[in-house]
């Protein structure tokens, strides 16, 4: 996968397919601490041990279509391209928590790439779950809670509302991104002079 | 600390076009189901179901609901999606894309021409 947001996406899907009512995505990075973390955690059925203790082997699948478990096993290589490593924390009943560390700068880092495309699909694919996503840039921390936003009355079925709730994901996290000081118009002046 | 508050949701929503009704559940017509595995995901399901997304908010229809699913072993024909419109067949499309998406959303489920020179199979 090209973007780091579509594993995460796989991941929530995982935890959608195991009976999850509530998903918790955290994103942290840290550019001084050249790191990236992200966690998963479901409350859904959980897994047996031995699909928990081997989450890169992708001939480990409870699925009946096909004898491949291929999601987990792609994230983990992703992982270990940049010095990164995954771990699942899971018991039967008690939900899933998938974690997995990249470093930040290195080169084979895939692209964290539309995490808001990511989230208002989830939200839009499955209004019946509550989402809850933290994604911390050096400090700064950007928080949404979907069950929080319903019981606010907010529309989350709507698609026009989902487009605006994309829309603040994106401007948010692009803002979070920017290094410090650095305002949009600044930017533009320096690639003005870079030339 | 940016925190999405349901004021803030509501001012975006007031600064851009229109005010969009509050839906009260009503009779679903038209099912599409985006099948997000991870093969779906990997050949590009997302992009798809975010072009439906678009086509929804503009057709700004109570009747259609939009839900994912998981793989349905047929990883090779992926993004595949399943378009059920009420007391007809439903139709499995094969290697969606975002203007496929579109031309199937506008025809198959606003107005229900099975678009077959996309579709893998009746179910």
């Amino acid at each position: 996968m090209r973007e780091l947001s579509l594993h995460i996406l796989d991941v929530v899907e995982n935890g959608i397919t195991a009976g999850a009512g509530r998903i918790e995505i955290r994103v942290e990075e840290s550019r001084p601490a050249d790191r990236l973390s992200i966690a998963v955690r479901d409350n859904g059925r959980g897994m047996p041990p031995e699909k928990a203790g081997n989450p890169e082997d992708p001939f480990i699948t409870s699925r009946t279509t096909r004898r491949v478990g291929l999601g987990l096993s792609l994230l983990a290589a992703a992982a270990r391209r940049c010095e990164g490593d995954l771990s699942v924390a899971a018991a039967p009943g008690r939900g899933t928590e998938v974690r997995a560390h990249f470093r930040h700068s290195h080169i084979d880092r895939a692209p964290l790439g539309d995490m808001a495309g990511t989230l208002s699909m989830l939200i839009l694919g499955n209004p019946h779950i509550d989402f809850v996503y933290a994604h911390t840039v050096d400090g700064e921390e950007l928080t949404l809670d979907t069950r929080e936003l319903i019981d606010g009355g907010a529309d989350l079925r709507d698609p026009g509302t989902l487009r605006q709730l994309e829309r603040w994901i994106r401007d948010t996290l692009e803002r979070m991104h920017r290094p410090p000081g650095a305002s949009g118009t600044e930017e533009s002046t320096h690639a003005e002079t870079d030339d | 600390m940016p925190k999405l508050t349901i004021d803030d949701l509501k001012r975006i929503k007031e600064e851009t076009t229109k005010a969009t009704a509050v839906r009260h559940g009503g009779e679903v017509r038209v099912k599409i189901t985006v099948h997000m595995g991870t093969c779906g995901i990997a050949a590009g399901a997302r992009d798809v179901m975010k072009s439906l997304m678009e086509e929804m908010a503009e057709a700004d229809r109570q009747d259609i609901r939009v839900v994912t699913s998981g793989c349905m072993g047929m990883c090779s024909s992926e993004p595949n999606i399943t378009v059920e419109v009420l007391d007809s067949e439903p139709i499995v499309y094969q290697h969606m894309d975002a203007n496929r998406m579109r031309q199937v959303f506008r025809r198959h489920a606003l107005q229900g021409e099975v678009q077959t020179d996309f579709a893998l199979a009746k179910l």
